[in-house]
């Protein structure tokens, strides 16, 4: 159970160590040591927002490429999030984008919406059964998990303990095709196609499941071109799709909620309004509400780091596209009795200043005392993205008080925080 | 190290920074490594007692000492004081006007639920002259939330 998997890692030939990644991570997980970018493991949360916002495109997410997950297996399977369906222009229904998947090399392809179809149906049962306690918080969006793990621990009992829909469609197409081609199911590949890192690291340090059935993960941004490619002669292709609208709005944030008919909601995107919301659900506060979906992305997987369409585009194209389903036949044989977490994830300590509480009080103090020589600027120089943050670091023994550019550049006598004149 | 101490101004009917003071004595807790479930505790109390100053008491001071073996705080106000601390005990009875709770506040399960969720509550109010509320809870206290 390893929540700091690197499916984020630094290209440290594009880093010139301007230190933008380290001023916007929400969770304070990033360093700037000797020139360039460093991720503290144990606090990053693989929200993305590094890769969105560097300018020089040096964070990149650990996916599988095409070539080789397709080369893997016997028999391989496509999963598409949802969000696949609003990543390309004039295109009206699913098919051209199902039949595309196999035109460039899958052998089958099975819709991860279809999974959080049948999953709403069975959460929307929870959610009424009592079991958890409301209110309930999602976990489809992977990032939200990590973030309760090592900021709010003490409502890791309010999560929602269900795999995610992508696990799910893994688990069932799998079985679908073990039975239809006579293949072992190790010989059968369930390729994830991901709109955002976060997917990545949840198939591959899952928290809640022991062994995944995810056998990749490729990017949306990968596919996308090569399906731009094959889809514009498809346009007329009547191809089955087997997922109703329900299942494909988890794309977007208030999908999720719409799905499990749960009027009683709160949806919230963007990690800055979630650590809020989860703040005020720590508080005691929202008592009144059943269902807290959350989504680290703006304004949910349609925005993610490794999409390659404006996620509001992107949003009214799927809103289109669910507005012209017609009937659906789902595939039958959902795994509805394995859909849920068989392992507690357990709260983690990367917040903690040391494992003895005496030590770490003394840490305190000196942290504050040492905050208050400092300018407060925040300007990230010494390479941590606060003055408090620089504090904690020197105190911790990971820099050296020298590489504050302030206390170095006073002169002897000079109080470092002092005004001249 | 025995205790940590920590004091803070809050300002009255000041919304946008209501919740500051236990914001920040709930980030030390997680810095220092108490339990999830003695920080819920200390977060629903320190938020609702802080948010009662905020509405009623036109601000005060937040102290907290820490130690290894519990979280004591003292919220001290100099504002109207509360006439009837019995009534004002009484879960669901609030003095707060219908602009406050249009906002989502003054439920009138500030104080029931802060004496609910602390081992030691004890309450100081005089009309005219202020309230100090001073409640502990310990790492080792109730049961899990």
């Amino acid at each position: 159970m390893n929540a700091g998997y690197e499916s984020i890692y630094l290209d440290e030939t594009q880093c010139v160590g301007c230190t933008t990644c380290m001023q916007r991570c929400p969770t304070q997980a990033i360093r700037v040591r000797d020139g360039k970018a460093v991720i503290i493991r144990d606090r990053c949360v693989v929200c993305g927002e590094c890769i969105h916002v560097c300018p020089h495109h040096a964070m990149k997410a650990k996916v599988d490429s095409l070539d080789e997950v397709l080369g893997q297996h016997k028999y391989t399977i496509a999963l598409p999030a949802p969000s696949l369906y609003g990543q390309f222009p004039g295109i009206h229904t699913r098919a051209p984008i199902l039949e595309g998947l196999c035109r460039i090399g899958f052998d089958q392809v099975f819709e991860v919406a279809e999974a959080a179809e049948a999953m709403s149906a069975v959460i929307h049962r929870e959610l009424r059964s009592g079991s958890i306690p409301h209110p309930i918080i999602t976990t489809a969006c992977p990032v939200i998990l990590r973030v309760v793990r090592i900021r709010f621990p003490s409502l890791l009992p309010h999560l929602l303990n269900y795999r995610s829909p992508m696990e799910i469609a893994a688990r069932w197409s799998k079985r679908l095709a073990a039975e239809k081609t006579g293949l072992a199911l190790e010989d059968i590949g369930c390729v994830f196609i991901s709109p955002c890192p976060a997917k990545c690291a949840s198939a591959k340090a899952p928290l809640g499941t022991l062994k995944a059935a995810l056998t990749g993960i490729v990017s949306i941004a990968e596919v996308a071109p090569r399906l731009s490619a094959v889809i514009g002669d498809l346009d007329d292709h009547e191809r089955e799709a087997h997922s109703g609208p329900m299942g494909i709005g988890w794309a977007m944030s208030g999908g999720q909620s719409t799905a499990v008919m749960e009027p009683n909601h709160l949806a919230a995107s963007g990690m800055e309004n979630i650590i809020r919301i989860l703040e005020a659900l720590e508080n005691g506060k929202l008592s009144n509400v059943d269902l807290v979906e959350l989504n680290a992305c703006y304004p949910g997987c349609v925005g993610g780091a490794l999409t390659v369409e404006n996620p509001f585009i992107a949003k009214a194209r799927i809103l289109r596209l669910m507005r012209h389903i017609g009937p659906v036949l789902p595939s039958g044989g959902c795994p509805t009795d394995d859909m849920r977490w068989e392992k507690k994830p357990e709260a983690s300590h990367a917040l903690r200043l040391d494992p003895d509480l005496s030590r770490a009080m003394e840490m305190m103090e000196e942290i504050r005392e040492l905050t208050g020589t400092l300018r407060g600027m925040d300007c990230g120089a010494c390479g941590s993205p606060t003055c408090r943050a620089f504090a904690e670091d020197v105190v911790s023994g990971r820099t050296e008080l020298k590489n504050c550019v302030f206390l170095s550049r006073a002169p002897e006598g000079d109080a470092p925080s002092g005004k001249k004149g | 190290m025995t205790a940590i101490t920590r004091t803070y101004q809050v300002p009255g009917n000041d919304f946008a920074r209501a919740g500051e003071a236990s914001g920040h004595i709930k980030r030390i807790l997680k810095e220092l490594g108490f339990s999830p479930e003695m920080i819920r505790r200390v977060a629903i109390t320190t938020y609702e007692a802080e948010i009662n100053m905020v509405i009623h008491a036109g601000g005060g001071t937040v102290t907290a000492t820490i130690s290894p073996q519990a979280v004591a705080v003292v919220f001290e106000d100099h504002g109207p004081g509360i006439p009837d601390l019995e009534l004002a005990m009484q879960a669901g009875w609030s003095t707060a006007p219908q602009n406050i709770r249009d906002l989502g506040f003054g439920a009138g399960m500030g104080l029931p639920n802060i004496q609910k969720y602390s081992d030691v509550f004890e309450i100081k109010t005089a009309v005219g002259q202020g309230t100090t509320l001073s409640v502990t809870i310990f790492a080792e206290g109730k049961e899990p939330i």
